[in-house]
């Protein structure tokens, strides 16, 4: 079933344009794979998905992107309520300098999510759970979720992510600041999460896209040259660009 | 493999080695020479002011006995009430105090050793009286605030070798110094009213109560006027404000703002303050507001590149949460701004605390012996005073001045140490 449908998407950074007429769908409770060479686009078209682009001004979105019948690229669209259902995870950690309970609770604070301090609590430990890093910080939730490794924080920013339930998360290159361990526990991760969410992930390891999605679109100078089931994008790609970019001969 | 290096060099080379390892040594003497000029210039700034100054911490008195003679006192009364005693007479007892340190005197000459003490010897000789009221009849010792003129000579600063024509304290004077002085009768304590007592035309009796208290209330005025309209100002320039030719003209004569001489916040607040507004002349509030015009640039500009130095993923993080902007910049970025917009502000502060010339403008500079309660009472300020003691012919003043210099640095060294603690203490540590 189809989660998000992205129809003829141009977006322009001023006068440039950085993406040219992108439509792709995206499955529910699918692990979709973004990939291409830097500055391709797929970071900003991404950023469409939860309006993330307004922050820059000189950014102009056009075309129809819904998600579950809903426009997402229009003017009437609060995007406090998008972002609370479309969570996002940059590539560097960035968790608040605060404590590691306060980041969790953040989200379900600001949307009043938890109407008490039990439920409050409750949220923390199964968000923390469900990012499998619960038993690690359990007794230090009042510690400086800065302090904590890069792995750690990432897994950190996932679970203040998803505490708030979303049914999508978008995934910026999460691992491109993580050694192969860290990077490890967050592919499984993704893996668990897909059961309960949507997961768009852009990512510039091709084995890691190969591990953990079931979709993969690649991308090249702004346009989505191709997109299908993984399996076929590795294995047997239509496009020769495609086909040149996974082999390594560029890219 | 090194000597193989060395071999290989011709002379050529070896001379611009040569050459590049000279001209960084030179360039490091450059900046030894540098700071050695300029941490000598402190010094002897330094050593100029202490020098001068460290004696104004002492107060010489001069002790003599008195008699709180009933008759003398003009009390009618057996026991005497508080009453009685604050309205007694005291202009004979204390004029006997002082006269009885040379009884062969001939009456005509007293004023001689009148002037040796302070003006208001006759309120000190009474306020004894009204502390110990036992002393009533009896004959007590009695320190008595020696005249700005013996002070300086007890503490070596009035030369004796002139001729007497030309000098304050005349011989005989001197004489009775000396008795007094070799009998232990001249005491040299710390000068507590240095530090509690007005403004005075006497510079024996002169404090820094009165310009102590000023400064500190031209100063929180200018921190309460300046500091809420700054941050509003920084945040909703670097948070909400579109990003366009109106936003840069702004910034623009922001900072022409703090380029702006402090002489003319001055006029600017005589001429709106004073004259549109008529808030009281020479009060704090109306100097703090003056300042406060000075500091608001500083302010902003500190703010602003401390909201500048918060990450943007940071925003980011709180806004793919689903955090409104506003949310964003409560919730997140300003907290995180706050050392540096606290520790810019203390240093706008601290410039504030040393402007004389807006202060004069608005009539600070006005001779005020009551210490101010409020903020609009009058007043004077620490770096006016200093002004103002400056221009006084006494030589007692010349101490006064250093002294002022001292505490009024000590404030500013207090102020900007407090910016130090708060942007180290406080300040986050990006990973």
């Amino acid at each position: 079933m189809s989660k998000i449908k992205a129809e003829n998407v141009n977006v322009y950074y001023g006068s440039k344009q950085a993406l040219f007429d992108v439509s792709i769908d995206i499955a529910e409770k699918e692990v979709t794979a973004l990939i291409g060479p830097s500055g391709c686009g797929k970071s900003t078209f991404l950023r469409c998905l939860n309006r993330m682009n307004d922050v820059i001004e000189i950014c102009r979105v056009e075309g129809s992107i819904k998600m579950d019948n809903l426009e997402l690229n229009s003017r009437k669209l609060d995007v406090v309520r998008l972002r609370e259902n479309v969570g996002m995870v940059f590539q560097k950690p960035n968790p608040f300098p605060k404590t590691i309970y306060e980041n969790v609770a953040y989200g379900p604070t600001i949307h009043g999510i938890a109407q008490s301090k039990e439920e409050m609590d409750q949220i923390v430990e199964t968000s923390l759970k469900k990012a499998a890093l619960w038993n690690e910080v359990k007794d230090r939730l009042d510690e400086i979720g800065t302090g904590l490794s890069g792995g750690q924080q990432q897994r950190l920013c996932i679970a203040r992510a998803i505490s708030v339930s979303p049914e999508v998360i978008l995934m910026d290159e999460p691992c491109s600041a993580l050694d192969p361990i860290a990077t490890a526990q967050i592919e499984e991760l993704i893996d668990d999460l897909k059961k309960e969410v949507t997961i768009v992930i852009v990512t510039h390891s091709m084995s890691q896209a190969a591990r953990v999605s079931q979709k993969t679109g690649f991308f090249h100078l702004g346009k989505l040259i191709e997109f299908g089931p993984t399996d076929k994008i590795f294995k047997n790609p239509d496009n020769q660009q495609t086909q040149d970019y996974i082999t390594g001969r560029f890219g | 493999m090194l000597k193989d290096i060395g071999k290989n060099m011709n002379n050529y080379k070896k001379n611009l080695l040569k050459k590049r390892y000279n001209a960084e040594r030179r360039f490091q003497w450059y900046g030894k020479i540098a700071i050695g000029l300029a941490l000598t210039f402190l010094a002897v700034f330094m050593f100029q002011i202490f020098s001068k100054g460290y004696s104004a911490f002492q107060k010489t008195w001069i002790v003599t006995e008195v008699h709180y003679d009933k008759e003398l006192l003009l009390i009618d009364a057996e026991s005497p009430s508080k009453d009685d005693l604050e309205n007694a007479d005291y202009y004979d007892v204390a004029y006997k105090a002082m006269t009885s340190l040379d009884p062969g005197l001939p009456e005509e000459e007293d004023r001689q050793l009148i002037q040796m003490v302070s003006y208001k010897y006759e309120t000190e000789v009474k306020d004894l009286l009204l502390k110990n009221p036992d002393f009533l009849g009896k004959i007590v010792p009695i320190k008595l605030t020696a005249s700005d003129d013996v002070d300086q000579v007890h503490k070596g600063n009035y030369p004796r070798d002139i001729p007497e024509k030309n000098r304050r304290v005349n011989d005989y004077q001197l004489q009775i110094y000396d008795m007094l002085n070799e009998r232990g009768d001249i005491l040299s304590e710390f000068n507590i009213s240095f530090f509690t007592s007005p403004d005075s035309r006497e510079a024996e009796l002169a404090g820094i109560a009165s310009s102590f208290m000023g400064t500190v209330f031209s100063i929180l005025v200018c921190l309460a006027f300046s500091f809420p309209i700054a941050v509003l100002a920084a945040i909703y320039l670097e948070e909400f404000a579109p990003k366009n030719k109106f936003t840069d003209f702004i910034e623009v004569n922001i900072n022409n703002l703090a380029a702006v001489p402090s002489i003319v916040f001055g006029l600017l607040g005589l001429g709106i303050l004073l004259a549109v507004f008529n808030l009281p002349r020479s009060t704090p509030l109306v100097g703090g507001i003056t300042l406060s015009l000075m500091t608001l640039p500083t302010i902003i500009i500190a703010a602003r590149a401390s909201l500048k130095a918060v990450p943007p993923s940071i925003r980011e993080a709180a806004l793919a949460m689903g955090a409104s902007n506003m949310q964003t910049t409560m919730h997140h970025t300003v907290p995180l701004s706050m050392p540096g917009t606290l520790s810019g502000t203390i240093i706008g502060l601290a410039q504030a605390l040393g402007e004389t010339a807006p202060l004069i403008l608005i009539g600070m500079v006005a001779f005020v012996n009551t210490i101010p309660g409020t903020p609009v009472d009058p007043a004077a300020s620490l770096p006016v005073q200093i002004y103002i003691w400056s221009e006084s012919a006494e030589r007692g003043f010349v101490e006064k001045v250093s002294a002022c210099i001292m505490v009024l640095l000590a404030f500013l060294i207090l102020m900007n140490l407090a910016a130090q603690i708060v942007r180290h203490k406080f300040e986050k540590k990006w990973s």
